[in-house]
């Protein structure tokens, strides 16, 4: 794909460990927003335990550590709006997209209207989106 | 004597949970923290083998990882017992040792 003068690459970001147990929820974050500033093709996938990274009223005070679970609704400002669910990760765990943020974004070529950036997916269907991509970064 | 034993991991991630509840003895108490906490979940691919240990077994989470995940303590499987920091203290004071699974 070819943007002007700038080669555009298609990269996800595969997120598959719980928020807070370890650092890297909050490592792909950083990263992710750090390089939305290159215009790239990004896109999120949670997936396995990465899932519980967009649990709905996250509240970390008690354990002393940072919340950082609102920083996912600042995403589609940043131009990110291919956030891919895996269903059959939501299914093991007993959870539904109700249980998940529901994130959105605007879009420039409609008026700015408001609209979904979570796509929900079967295992089938990611590991096609997975297919098409340039670079894969694991989390 | 009757053990607390302590699972920090995910069951979905790493095999701790299930090691721990293959060799807890009969009477000994598991309390599930941080990442653990998810193996107290109702609903999941792994509840049934919680809720089969619990014949003999007494189960607790801590409430604080739960709320940090976001995880409802209505969501939390029948029979479990949840505690706070204090609650922890007083299980591994009430215990004769504490076994942690990592």
């Amino acid at each position: 794909m070819d943007d002007g003068d700038q080669i555009v690459k298609k990269f996800m970001y595969m997120n598959r460990k719980t928020p807070y147990g370890t650092i890297y929820a909050l490592e792909s974050l950083e990263v992710v927003l750090i390089a939305a500033a290159f215009d790239q093709d990004v896109s999120l996938v949670f997936a396995d335990d990465g899932v519980y990274q967009l649990m709905k009223d996250q509240s970390t005070e008690e354990i002393g550590m940072k919340n950082f679970s609102p920083t996912y609704s600042a995403l589609g400002d940043y131009d990110i709006k291919k956030i891919y669910i895996e269903k059959e990760s939501l299914d093991e765990r007993g959870l539904s997209l109700d249980d998940l943020q529901d994130l959105k974004y605007e879009d420039e070529d409609d008026d700015w209207a408001e609209k979904d950036s979570i796509h929900l997916v079967s295992r089938d269907e990611l590991a096609e989106v997975i297919d098409q991509q340039d670079v894969v970064f694991s989390f | 004597m009757a053990m607390l034993h302590t699972v920090n991991k995910s069951p979905f991630e790493k095999n701790s949970l299930e090691s721990c509840l293959r060799l807890a003895k009969a009477g000994s108490a598991v309390l599930l923290t941080e990442d653990g906490v998810v193996g107290a979940m109702k609903g999941t691919k792994h509840s049934k083998d919680v809720a089969d240990a619990m014949a003999n077994i007494s189960f607790y989470v801590l409430g604080p990882d739960l709320k940090a995940r976001g995880l409802s303590e209505n969501n939390v499987a029948e029979g479990i017992k949840v505690v706070d920091y204090s609650g922890f203290v007083d299980l591994a004071a009430e215990h004769e040792s504490v076994q942690a699974w990592l």
